[in-house]
């Protein structure tokens, strides 16, 4: 092989190499990642047999402060039929974040990956993005952004379809 | 100089100069979303710009497109 053919063919391996490096995002189907295995600051609400949406937000993005009733009123409504919100912060620092909460005081569990730990992990594509898990882990959707009542109502619609599966 | 090696100084030219891109992550905008980063932050100074803008170039507006922002949504 001559150093022409060599070079392209190390060119070629480095480009699927980042390709596969990109690709390795959780996907619809596969089990979502634990939220216990980031060292993410907070309490973790019990999940077991649980529907469980994990968003990802920040103080700083507007359309996920604009999230924050939506999903408060459908904790509320779903939460005795096994809906477990968790807000997952990507604020590095802790002062804007702990003033939202005391200012908005959610009606689901929050915490923080101030190392971005998790979020990098999960490679979200967007700010924010909500990954809706069925009762035994799997992912089953992903939003990304929050385009008000629209998305609401179709995140409600969609949480509603799995809490009526059967476990 | 021969062709080899002209590829090869290509390629690690090429290989310092993409070195140096970096993709900044929707999770990593907090300092793009910050008000500070706005350019209509100040209504002075964009009319001031402006007038700028139209003395030297004759022409004015072509300023719609924003210049930061979180990406969000």
């Amino acid at each position: 092989m001559s150093l022409t053919n060599k070079i392209h063919s190390l060119w070629i391996a480095g480009l699927l190499a980042s390709a596969t490096i990109a690709a390795a995002e959780v996907k619809v189907g596969e089990p979502f990642p634990a939220l216990a295995g980031f060292g993410l600051e907070g309490q973790l609400p019990d999940q077991a047999g649980k529907v469980v949406l994990v968003d990802f937000w920040a103080t700083w993005c507007a359309p996920c402060r604009a999230s924050f009733p939506a999903y408060s009123v459908i904790q509320r409504e779903l939460a005795d039929r096994g809906l477990v919100i968790i807000a997952v912060s990507v604020d590095k620092t802790k002062a804007p974040y702990d003033d939202f909460l005391r200012k908005f005081a959610p009606a689901f569990a929050t915490v923080r990956d101030g190392g971005q730990r998790m979020v990098a992990d999960v490679k979200v594509p967007a700010m924010p993005t909500s990954y809706l898990l069925d009762r035994h882990g799997i992912l089953r959707a992903v939003h990304s952004g929050f385009h008000g009542d629209a998305t609401a109502k179709e995140l409600r619609d969609e949480i509603v379809k799995l809490l009526e599966e059967k476990s | 100089m021969n062709r080899t090696r002209l590829i090869c100084l290509a390629a690690i030219l090429l290989g310092l100069f993409l070195g140096g891109c970096a993709t900044v992550q929707p999770w990593e905008r907090a300092a793009l979303a910050d008000y500070k980063m706005r350019p209509d932050r100040d209504p002075l100074l964009g009319a001031m710009s402006e007038h700028i803008y139209f003395s030297r170039e004759a022409s004015s507006g072509g300023r719609g497109v924003g210049g930061s922002g979180c990406g969000c949504n």
